[in-house]
């Protein structure tokens, strides 16, 4: 099953599955990010790199260079991954924003000591 | 020129290498400007990627949207909110260990779901270089407006009438696009901090 | 031709060689456009100033005194300061040049059907402007990681200076797409053939005036005076290259002329014709495909000393303007981008739409019939406003134009060209 993976690796085409490989290790990376930063914008670079995982995947689900002609999504692909980034940045910008005001009450971007609400 | 090279493959081991490396870079580095820098490097892998794929408008849009755009307001971020001359913040070395064990353990579920799928293996190589150069922008234009290019053989009629375009949803991206524009400006105004706030620690 | 190469040399080796000699040529365009720029500047500074300049390295005009001054920097030591962030510090200079470098790219020098360009991208005006807004990312690193005052507030200026200049230059950038129907530099630049008459700085009023916005905003973008807060002198010691010395600060000024000079090649091809001269001079000639390669070969180099000398006339004009004007203040560069340049970006914008909309296929501010490469693109807009107009018409046509080069699977991009004709026409009469 897995003979593709090293056998020919210059002399052949890579697939979807490829793109998916690198797309996980991406998801898992800013998963990580996610859950192991103290620092609130640490936190927000792991969510762009978990987006930017997920593009990856779309990119690659919509290219016909990976999947042959007339195959895959077409133009779903490269569509959804415009939404994304378009949304990233959206989403960038408010979190930025929250983090300031956190800042400007806390003095600090640790989110641990964003525990007010905790009973 | 059958067997030599098939350059695609090159490339794209050596912009995923990259997109990875500093994946992990900036998983395990502790400083935010750091971090910041090395996610600017892996998201311009990416777009490298994208290129690879024949996605060009997508690659230049992550290329000016995400790391000129997104990941400036990042820095600048860290750079309004930073005390210390380099911020740094440990994490706790069980937390580290729990993480490592779940996200190897999440990679490979995910590795042997990509490979273990016939569907997205890929394809042979003169299947790959029949494949046709077309020009990226336009398709996705007339797809955002009013019909999908890759669509014409539709069977249904009203899908086919435009209904498949992404007309409504770029209209919803629009407004709400409109709407963080004034509420980040709301959030982020000049105000007095509060009394509490400038008490020492 | 690496296709060309490839007839000599192994495959894998003739895609190397091509590679190397395409890098090799932006290389030396970007360091010896420098060395060129820098004394340039001098001369030019010295003579508003009522002085000479530079006279004596090298001869009577002091031609030599970029090298000298090149000499010097590689023997000065290369300073780290104490505090900094070592790795960041060394390497942001390395992230501003690779960024002005990659901006050129995706610039052609000459057009037709084989163009000189390293890489022919389809959306080029959009990676250009990509590639350039990624200069900023090496001089916020450097500011941030130099650990000094001076540097951090020099870094901050800059992002948020080059971060909004972004918006109206895209918005100035867009009309000409529109005009040629296309986001192809190549394209673009062909559709301006034949007499200074069809060059989109003149197709309209809104043009005419849209090319001075994006002047301006080009001039902001890169930095230079007079809104180079960045690293103005008399308030940040040198902003955000205060602690650098030696090889690594002239890294920064190499990526400072390598960018000037880009964009005021984008604007050549955007609005200044591009690599056609105001007199079809080569078709006068026959310097034309149609007569051998030779005499093809002579007019696209005559073609590259045209977009080359526009392209240096911009940055002339940038410097006249640095040694004429006073600097702004930080909070007069962000009002003049938000108050002026946006708002004016986005009429002028409108206002090419509407005289395009109501004078279809004509040129010149109306006075004359546009070439036959802008009625394809007219035509659409004629077709768009019989059937109570819709925007993608002049994306439409862009396959078509596209699809004429050979390099391109003709047959392929004819189809969604026609596909998406088709479909505009139909949802327009079904939308009727």
């Amino acid at each position: 099953m897995h003979h593709f993976m090293l056998a020919n690796l210059l002399t052949e085409p890579v697939g979807v599955a490829h793109y998916m490989a690198v797309g996980a290790v991406l998801f898992v990376c800013g998963v990580l990010c996610m859950a192991l930063k103290r620092n609130a914008l640490g936190v927000l670079m792991g969510i762009e790199l978990v987006l930017n995982g997920a593009n990856l995947n779309f990119i690659a689900f919509g290219s016909r260079f990976l999947r042959g002609e007339g195959q895959g999504l077409g133009l779903d692909g490269p569509l959804m991954a415009l939404f994304v980034i378009v949304l990233a940045a959206a989403e960038a910008a408010v979190a930025l924003a929250i983090v300031l005001n956190f800042y400007n009450n806390y003095d600090s971007v640790d989110i641990d000591r964003a525990d007010q609400l905790q009973g | 020129m059958g067997d030599g090279i098939y350059w695609p493959t090159f490339f794209f081991l050596l912009f995923s290498a990259l997109a990875c490396g500093f994946a992990l870079a900036v998983v395990f580095s502790r400083n935010v400007v750091r971090m910041a820098f090395y996610l600017v490097m892996s998201l311009a892998s990416t777009a490298g990627l994208f290129f690879l794929a024949g996605e060009d408008f997508v690659g230049a849009m992550q290329l000016m949207i995400y790391v000129g755009g997104t990941l400036v307001l990042l820095i600048f971020g860290v750079m309004l909110t930073s005390q210390k001359q380099f911020v740094e913040m440990k994490t706790p070395a069980g937390q580290w260990i729990v993480g490592l064990v779940t996200g190897c353990a999440l990679v490979a579920l995910l590795w042997m779901a990509a490979f273990e799928t016939p569907q997205w293996q890929p394809i042979s190589r003169a299947e790959a270089e029949a494949v046709a150069v077309q020009p990226t922008a336009t398709p996705i234009g007339v797809a955002l407006t009013n019909g999908r290019v890759d669509q014409l053989d539709q069977p249904d009629e009203t899908l086919r009438g435009g209904m498949s375009s992404y007309l409504l949803p770029f209209e919803i991206v629009s407004v709400h696009l409109l709407v963080v524009l004034i509420g980040a400006a709301y959030l982020a105004r000049a105000k007095r901090r509060s009394p509490s706030a400038a008490a020492p620690g | 031709m690496a296709e060309f190469l490839a007839n000599y040399l192994p495959a894998w080796l003739a895609y190397m060689v091509a590679g190397a000699i395409h890098v090799g040529l932006i290389i030396n365009l970007v360091a010896v456009g420098a060395l060129v720029f820098i004394w340039l500047e001098r001369k030019i500074s010295g003579r508003i100033q009522d002085r000479l300049g530079p006279t004596r390295v090298g001869g009577k005009f002091g031609w030599l005194q970029t090298l000298a001054d090149g000499l010097k920097l590689l023997t000065k030591e290369d300073l780290v300061p104490g505090g900094a962030d070592k790795m960041l510090f060394r390497i942001a200079p390395y992230v501003s040049f690779c960024a002005s470098i990659a901006a050129f790219l995706a610039i052609p020098f000459a057009g037709g059907d084989y163009p000189f360009i390293v890489q022919h991208v389809n959306t080029g005006v959009f990676f250009v402007l990509a590639v350039l807004g990624l200069e900023v990312f090496g001089v916020i690193l450097a500011g941030y990681a130099s650990a000094s005052k001076w540097s951090l507030f020099g870094a901050m200026r800059e992002a948020a200076q080059v971060v909004s200049y972004e918006v109206p230059l895209g918005l100035c950038a867009v009309v000409p797409v529109m005009l040629a129907g296309s986001l192809d530099l190549v394209v673009i630049g062909d559709v301006q053939q034949g007499w200074f008459t069809n060059w989109l700085i003149f197709h309209d009023p809104a043009t005419f005036l849209i090319f001075w916005v994006y002047f301006t905003c080009a001039t902001a973008s890169v930095n230079r005076a007079p809104f180079d807060l960045a690293e103005a002198e008399s308030e940040l010691v040198a902003g955000f290259h205060t602690e650098y010395s030696g090889l690594r600060w002239s890294f920064f000024f190499m990526a400072e002329y390598g960018s000037m000079f880009s964009v005021s090649l984008l604007a050549s091809i955007l609005f200044l014709g591009g690599w056609n001269g105001p007199l079809p001079i080569t078709e006068w000639l026959g310097l034309t495909a149609a007569n051998g390669d030779i005499a093809w070969y002579i007019g696209q180099v005559l073609g590259v000393i045209n977009v080359i000398g526009k392209a240096v006339a911009g940055v002339c004009v940038m410097m006249w303007i640095r040694w004429t004007l006073p600097r702004l203040r930080i909070d007069q560069v962000m009002a003049t981008c938000l108050k002026y340049c946006t708002p004016l970006a986005a009429a002028f914008f409108l206002g090419a739409v509407a005289w395009q909309w109501s004078l279809p296929g004509r040129t010149f501010f109306g006075l004359l019939e546009s070439p036959a490469e802008l009625q394809s693109v007219s035509e659409g807009w004629s077709d768009a406003t019989a059937a109570a107009t819709d925007e993608d018409e002049p994306e439409a046509s862009e396959d078509q134009t596209v699809s004429s080069e050979p390099s391109r699977k003709v047959a392929a991009a004819k189809l969604t060209g026609a596909a998406a004709l088709q479909i505009a026409s139909t949802n327009l009469q079904g939308g009727k």
